[in-house]
């Protein structure tokens, strides 16, 4: 039986831990971080949940101590934002490479400077290639069942690398949405209980974390690391499936929205997807063909399925809420036409930076995105390929 | 793949066989690593000045001074890096640095 609720994307996440019950919490929320962890230490103060909480004094330390904490053999999860996420940046690589299910809720906002709380990608994006598996969510609902279903994918054995849960800052953090929770006992026995192989408390058999890898091993233990985040793909979807036949809400790699026949088609994160969506009904019913492409799995890339997906699109539009300082793509962008090139498919691209620092996106302004792909198809004239949305001129 | 005895991770291993982030099932593999090459000055043991107090033993950062039956003996060039702290400690002059690592 599902529980209706209207809850905060915060509470929802913190929810769902209170229902996981994880072994270990370190935090040292820095501002702009969230309550996530100020809900959890509550549900602890209330015994409510058995989780030992460890007040550390940095957000390197609690990165550095959800490792500690995940190679002991405790499931292990923290919260951060922002500059929090970019403090833990050498020792996020650490939890990866030492193959640590490490779970982290990310409310994603702005890095300074100008000083900045507001939502966008910049902080998750940074740490995209940390060999963290990572997912975003469009709403409440999403940021809860992503989150529900984020031990399971990364303590998996043939993957066993931390993951991100990603949420909007205000939008899917603060703010107040109508929502689905599901039942303590089920999302316990969804995720189950956390038994390793090997760790290191076991007395019975002696385990070294952190090696010495010369040149002649880097190599080897990179690919190997690379093999395990693939595999993170395929997981996903089984979890995924198995969450559908709890829940009833189904998730894929990506959601596509009216796609199929879209000659325009937008790529997004996130959740402006949302805003997205209803740009996208009302361009249907002027009869423009509009659809939408809704990242969730962002590492791994589903390169080859995303292709697919948007084989019959004529111009792609790809946001990216984060700017890369490269002159030429965001993040989002540069993945996508990547997948299309390898896939042999030449639509144009255009790339627009949107929403940074928190700049609101209406959907008149996604409208004004799709009017740009059908001149482009028209006139046949792209002009600048990276553009900014709604910055004032 | 699991791996109790780090000498089975050779340098021909393949990217399939080697152990998941480097973990080796067993403890102290570090005594199989030989890095006494790194040593930028030399401890020389003078054992008729020492009366076995054991205090080098424990100031030594890298486990180099062998002891048995609560008897030190000569270092452990193996892994000794010739930092100087055990001379330091030492009151009795029986330890003397030498200049160089060999």
């Amino acid at each position: 039986m599902s529980i209706r609720e209207r809850l905060s994307g915060n509470e929802a996440v913190a929810i769902a831990i209170r229902q996981i019950n994880p072994d270990v919490m370190p935090a040292f929320p820095i501002t702009p971080s969230t309550e996530i962890a100020q809900y959890v230490s509550t549900y602890i103060a209330n015994g409510q949940v058995d989780t030992e909480f460890i007040p550390v004094e940095s957000e390197h330390s609690a990165m550095s101590a959800a490792i500690g904490a995940e190679a002991a053999g405790a499931r292990t999860l923290t919260a951060t934002s922002a500059c929090g996420l970019a403090l833990m940046w050498e020792v996020l690589y650490v939890a990866a490479s030492n193959r640590l299910p490490i779970t982290m809720a990310v409310v994603n906002r702005a890095l300074s400077s100008p000083i900045n709380i507001n939502c966008d990608h910049s902080d998750s994006m940074g740490a995209r290639d940390t060999g963290w598996i990572q997912i975003y969510s469009e709403n409440n609902q999403e940021a809860y069942d992503n989150f529900v279903q984020a031990y399971r994918i990364a303590e998996h054995p043939s993957v066993r690398l931390p993951i991100m849960i990603c949420q909007d800052g205000f939008y899917t953090s603060h703010a107040v949405e109508n929502m689905e929770l599901l039942e303590d006992r089920e999302v316990k026995a969804f995720v189950g209980e956390y038994s390793p192989e090997s760790y290191l408390l076991n007395s019975r058999q002696p385990l070294s974390v952190g090696a010495y890898g010369l040149p002649a091993y880097y190599m080897e233990t990179k690919r190997s690391q690379l093999e395990a985040l693939k595999n993170a793909k395929r997981v996903t979807l089984e979890v995924a499936e198995e969450f559908a036949e709890l829940s009833g809400r189904n998730y894929g790699l990506f959601e596509s929205y009216r796609l199929e026949d879209a000659d325009y088609a937008m790529v997004i994160i996130g959740s402006t997807a949302g805003t997205a969506k209803d740009a996208v009904d009302q361009l249907r019913a002027e009869g423009k063909k509009a659809g939408l492409l809704k990242i969730r799995l962002f590492r791994p890339f589903p390169g080859e399925e995303i292709a697919h997906a948007l084989k019959n699109a004529r111009v792609i539009a790809c946001m990216d809420r984060t700017e890369s300082f490269n002159g030429q793509c965001g993040p989002l962008g540069a993945e996508v036409k990547s997948a299309l090139f390898n896939a042999r498919l030449m639509p144009e691209v255009i790339n627009y930076v949107y929403g940074i620092g928190g700049r609101d996106v209406a959907v008149e302004n996604i409208n004004s995105i799709y009017e740009d792909l059908i001149r482009i198809d028209q006139t046949k004239d792209a002009g600048e390929r990276y553009r900014y949305l709604s910055v004032r001129e | 793949m699991a791996v109790d005895d780090v000498t089975k991770i050779t340098e021909t291993i393949a990217w399939t066989d080697i152990t998941e982030g480097c973990k080796i099932e067993a403890a102290g593999n570090s005594r199989l690593f030989n890095t006494g090459e790194w040593r930028v000055d030399t401890p020389l043991f003078k054992e008729e000045k020492c009366t076995q107090c054991l205090l080098c033993v424990t100031v030594c950062p890298d486990s180099s001074i062998p002891v048995n039956n609560y008897k030190r003996s000569d270092f452990d060039y193996e892994h000794c890096k010739g930092c100087g702290i055990c001379a330091r400690a030492c009151r009795l002059g029986a330890i003397l640095m030498k200049k160089g690592g060999k």
